[in-house]
This record gives structure tokens, sequence and C-alpha cells, in this order.
């Protein structure tokens, strides 16, 4: 089925689009979908399916891991793809639901906040990690 | 095709659930409200995990402490929950980009859509079982 419309629904077309962001978040979904179910699928698999599972785990399993580049940056990579990923869609999410143009602003400030907050943690306790740290 | 073409008559009339033309929805429809309560969910759940993994830079106790609870019969139970999630959410990402890219993406969406059903029950039942095994055989095996 073809939709035609008989003529332009206005006389003319916006001088210039402003800016393509919307063009490169909907791309970004796509590649970064497509890193994270290698990523998160595989990350999944490991600790909660393979060799017992969730039970097996705890901080010399943790600190077994990381000891390992390969680990520390498969973790970082899924770490702000993920958040990123989420977030853009957080942020489509809110934009469609969100009535006020208030509620949008601040929905949008408290998901910008919680995304800063949780790729800086989780970037710091990567790159921070100490398997010598006291245990208590 | 023919579904799409009914449902359009069938909101014409007005919608109710008794004389039977209430808008019940394309599988498309839902396979989306499903990506969006699955991503959303996800989403929440990143947050506190980076949350209690970010506890190692605590102690080894304080993080021992936390993961113990990801191993009690109820969370362990929710892990299967967010392993289905994520799951149907790669899953339809892939018949999404398929839509996208792919030049009989649109035509064959319905049918992606069964067959990714198909493949997340193929993966969720093993999968299921092996995550829940020793929860269960703990709480009614006695061992």
């Amino acid at each position: 089925m073809t939709l035609a419309l008989d003529k332009p629904r206005s006389p003319r077309r916006p001088a210039a689009r402003r800016s393509n962001f919307e063009l490169a978040s909907w791309l970004f979904m796509r590649i970064s979908g497509l890193a994270l179910i290698v990523l998160v699928l595989g990350h999944l698999f490991i600790m909660n399916i393979l060799d017992g599972g969730v039970h097996r785990i705890n901080f010399a399993f943790v600190a077994g891991r990381w000891s390992s580049p390969f680990w520390q940056f498969w973790d970082l990579s899924m770490l702000w793809l993920a958040e990123i990923h989420g977030g853009n869609g957080l942020r489509t999410v809110i934009n469609d639901y969100a009535r006020k143009d208030s509620t949008r602003f601040w929905l949008k400030m408290m998901l910008y906040v919680s995304m800063v907050l949780i790729l800086a943690l989780g970037s710091y306790v990567i790159f921070t990690f100490d398997p010598d740290i006291p245990a208590n | 095709m023919s579904d799409s073409a009914s449902a359009t008559v069938e909101v014409a009339a007005r919608g109710s659930r008794r004389n039977g033309t209430l808008y019940r929805g394309d599988p498309g429809m839902w396979s989306w409200v499903a990506h969006r309560i699955t991503g959303v969910l996800t989403f929440f759940f990143l947050f506190a995990h980076v949350l209690d993994t970010a506890l190692v830079r605590v102690s080894p106790s304080a993080y021992d402490e936390i993961i113990e609870t990801y191993k009690t019969p109820l969370v362990n139970l929710i892990e299967v929950g967010l392993v289905g999630a994520v799951l149907y959410h790669a899953l339809n990402g892939l018949r999404v980009m398929l839509v996208d890219f792919w030049e009989k993406g649109p035509r064959y969406q319905k049918q992606m859509l069964w067959a990714i059903i198909g493949v997340w029950v193929l993966v969720m039942v093993p999968g299921a079982y092996f995550m829940m095994v020793r929860t269960v055989t703990e709480m009614f095996g006695g061992h």
C-alpha cells in the first residue's frame, strides 16, 4: 500500500535542519544494541547460568575476573553502552509520556543526573579496583 | 495483512468489549509495548546493579553481604525475570533492526515476532532450569 499525499502538508520546508541529533540517536540505539547483545547476554550467561551461576559470585570471584584487562574492558564497555542506550531509551519514553513541559524537563534532569552518577561511579570502581583492600 | 484491514474497520465502529469492537492492537504493537517495558525495567535494574557492585570498593565483606541477597529464592526468581526481559529486548531489538534495514523485514515482521518468541522459549526453559536448580533443590530437597 502506498501513501499518497495530494500536496505537501506545508507550503515549504523549513530552511535548514537545526541538528541531526535524533538521527544520530536512532543510529546509536541500533549500533550499541548490537554490541550489547553480545556483551549483556554474555554477562548474564556467565554470571547466572554457567558453572553454578550466581551462587559462586563473591569478592574473590570479582577480583579474579578484574585481574584480566579483557574483562575490565568488557565491563567498562558494557557499562557505558548500556547506560547511554538505556538513558536514551528512557529519554524517548519521557518525551512521549510527560504532559507538561516542566514535568518533562525535571524528569529528564533526574535521568541525566543519574546517568552521570552511574557512569562516574562505575568507571571509578573498575579503574581503581583493589583486590587487596582490607577485609572489613 | 487481513488482520490489520479488519482492525481498521473495528476502530471505525465505537470501541467496546461487549460487542467485540474494542481495538486489541496488532501483535506488532504489543511487541513495541513489551520492548518499552522490558527496556525501562532493565535500566532501573542497571542503576541498582552498579550501586551494589560499587561495594567492592568499600570492603569484601560489604560486597559479599549484598551479593548473598542475590542468592535468596525470591531474588533468584527475579533474576530469571530479568534474564527473560533482557533476552526479549535483545531478540526484539534484532527484529526491529531487520525491519529497518532488511528489504523484506517489514513484510516478515509478524513471522519474525513468532520466531523470536519461539527462540525465547527455547532459551528460557533450560536457562530458568540452570538458574533455579540449586535454589529449588535446597528449598525442597533438604540438601
